[in-house]
């Protein structure tokens, strides 16, 4: 099976400082993959790199065979690469509803121009993506707060909003930081639950998750990253088994007392 | 403008009021003028510059309320097309236009539109670069631009021999519009052109507000990061619509140099343009109709402070104003942020979350 993901021998280092040295990892389609590793391994710069906020020092990516390097996030999302963020990136003041119309925005084709001249098309597309936008709202369980700012929302809806948005753009792969973070047990189960329903329905999960139990039971392949470097790789029972990682969590944690 | 919106019933509000306004100043039943009824304070020279501003602050507000890009040098591009406007016309002999085409009725017309075209190219081009910038260093290059814009002005375009900006004393004879052989002129007539057009960039800004474009827009201004992960091309769109309020501030600059007759550059420097954040900032940043009202409210507290405040204070001069509207900023920025249109008065907020 042809790999929808190739990160190649990728380096990032900032002002000499390694973030990560030559790592190499494939996604599979349909794949959920997860990502784990200490605090500072370079998960969250890999993710970047991935979704074009950071250029490699060195390497290539891959999607669909197609090199990424180099291009702007935009250009990459239209490749169909979606993400959420560490920090949730909202946007204050708008409701849910129109957060994942702004994911729609790629269906729009819309400029400036024939925005003011306020053409017919413009119209018919908008109640068209309405209808979409409500659709999925349906199906994540957010339609009773679609009218609401997101800004008054709790965090845990939060970032089923920006999963939501992130959605709304079909993407093939999506990316997934953290996003069990800052939320309950009951919570994190019903997120596990739908992104399972996400891969089901086609579309393949790269995640980053410290909650190595959530982890275990959601992903289908592991990576492990130590010092930006990869330290394992395979199914997370054998991951799991594997010394070097247990080293690296228990150095880890020897460093916490 | 979507049908059966509260946009819709404001705009036919407003285009009752320019109607009324216009017609007293028209016909003055039985000696009444606006003049007259607002104590001296409203006049129709007030009303036209409100209408020429109300242009600029509609693609000001597009920038900075919906978009979250500060410009402060907005009234640079109101100079460009200006002067554009004033040299082609004053000027076109010096250029090598021929007379036929230069007293044409049409010319003005033309130049007026072909600045507004150029305006935009150029502000786009502009603003692919600058852009790029973020929060304060965007607000200083957007200053240094005006300020560069304001010295070309004042030093004739750097080639002094052919003496096209007139320097210091700026332009003057700059002629009336006609259509064909009817005269835009005297000001109740140029009052209906000028609030003709503001009333079209009204609704060209509801329009671009309640498109995909406008949640575009507020979506870069709430995170950029997030707006190009789903594939908004935030480089693009942010040119775009800086050269649309560019080419906008051009179009009212042109209307502005028709209604004075002469441009200097002082009208086009770094006061002006701060004068039309205080406006923005006065009216609602976020918000259409925030430009009219900001207008008006910033033109009315001026002409008080002339006619009524300023005398009264011994040693106090003009040059007080900006001293003025600089404090009134910083206790709107405070105390109002939503400004005129928005209903909820809140509390200052003391840093960011």
């Amino acid at each position: 099976m042809d790999a929808l993901l190739e990160v190649r021998e990728v380096s990032k280092s900032f002002d000499g400082l390694v973030a990560l040295a030559e790592v190499t990892l494939c996604i599979h389609p349909g794949q959920i993959k997860g990502l784990i590793g200490p605090n500072g391994a370079g998960k969250t710069t890999l993710f970047n790199l991935i979704a074009g906020t950071l250029v490699p020092t060195a390497g290539d990516i891959r999607f669909r065979g197609q090199s990424i390097v180099g291009l702007p996030p935009y250009r990459i999302a239209h490749l169909g690469i979606s993400r959420t963020f560490q920090n949730v990136q909202i946007f204050p003041g708008m409701t849910v509803l129109e957060h994942v119309l702004v994911g729609l925005h790629r269906y729009t084709l819309s400029g400036v121009l024939a925005a003011a001249a306020r053409t017919r098309r413009i119209k018919g597309t908008e109640a068209a993506l309405r209808e979409r936008a409500c659709a999925l709202l349906d199906k994540l369980g957010l339609a009773a707060w679609a009218d609401t700012p997101v800004d008054s929302l709790p965090f845990g809806l939060q970032r089923m909003v920006e999963l939501a948005r992130a959605l709304a753009t079909s993407p093939q792969l999506l990316l997934l930081d953290e996003p069990g973070a800052g939320l309950n047990p009951t919570e994190k189960a019903a997120v596990s639950q739908l992104i399972r329903k996400i891969r089901d329905e086609g579309v393949t999960v790269f995640l980053v998750e410290h909650d190595m139990q959530m982890m275990m039971g959601l992903a289908d392949e592991v990576a492990v990253l130590d010092h930006g470097m990869l330290l394992a790789e395979g199914p997370p029972v054998e991951v799991q088994r594997d010394p070097q990682v247990i080293a690296a969590y228990l150095g880890e944690a020897d460093d916490v007392a | 403008m979507r049908k059966g919106s509260p946009d819709t019933w404001a705009f036919a509000g407003a285009v009752g009021v320019v109607l009324l306004l216009g017609w007293l100043e028209l016909r003055r039943p039985g000696g009444v003028s606006i003049a007259r009824i607002s104590g001296g304070l409203l006049t129709i020279d007030l009303l036209i510059r409100a209408g020429i501003f109300t242009i600029i602050l509609v693609g000001l507000n597009l920038l900075m309320g919906y978009a979250g890009q500060v410009s402060l040098g907005q009234a640079a591009f109101y100079g460009m097309g200006a002067y554009f406007s004033a040299i082609l016309t004053v000027k076109a002999a010096v250029l090598g236009i021929s007379p036929a085409v230069a007293r044409a009725w049409w010319w003005p017309w033309f130049v007026m539109g072909g600045a507004a075209v150029l305006v935009g190219v150029f502000s786009f081009l502009i603003g692919w670069v600058i852009l790029r910038l973020r929060g304060h260093y965007l607000a200083m290059a957007t200053l240094g631009l005006g300020i560069m814009v304001y010295i070309v002005l004042r030093e004739n375009l750097g080639i002094p021999q052919l003496n096209l900006t007139g320097g210091f004393d700026g332009i003057v004879d700059i002629p009336r519009l006609h259509l064909g052989a009817f005269a835009l002129w005297p000001e109740s007539r140029y009052y209906f052109l000028v609030w003709a057009v503001a009333l079209a960039t009204i609704v060209l800004g509801l329009n671009v507000v309640h498109s995909p474009v406008g949640r575009a827009l507020r979506a870069i201004h709430g995170s950029e990061a997030a707006a190009e992960s789903v594939g908004i091309v935030v480089p693009l769109l942010k040119a775009q619509i800086f050269a649309l309020s560019a080419s906008l501030a051009s179009l009212a600059g042109s209307l502005y140099a028709h209604f004075q007759a002469a441009v200097v550059p002082d009208t086009f420097g770094f006061v002006p343009s701060l004068e039309l954040v205080v406006m923005s900032a006065i009216g609602g940043m976020a918000s259409i109709w925030g430009a009219p009202l900001g207008v008006l409210a910033v033109l009315l507290i001026q002409e008080l402070l002339r006619t009524h405040v300023l005398g009264l204070i011994p040693a106090v001069t003009a040059e007080m104003e900006p001293v003025i509207f600089g404090a009134l900023l910083v206790l709107i920025m405070m105390f109002w942020p939503g400004g005129l249109v928005s209903s909820r008065r809140r509390r200052p907020v003391w840093g960011e979350r």
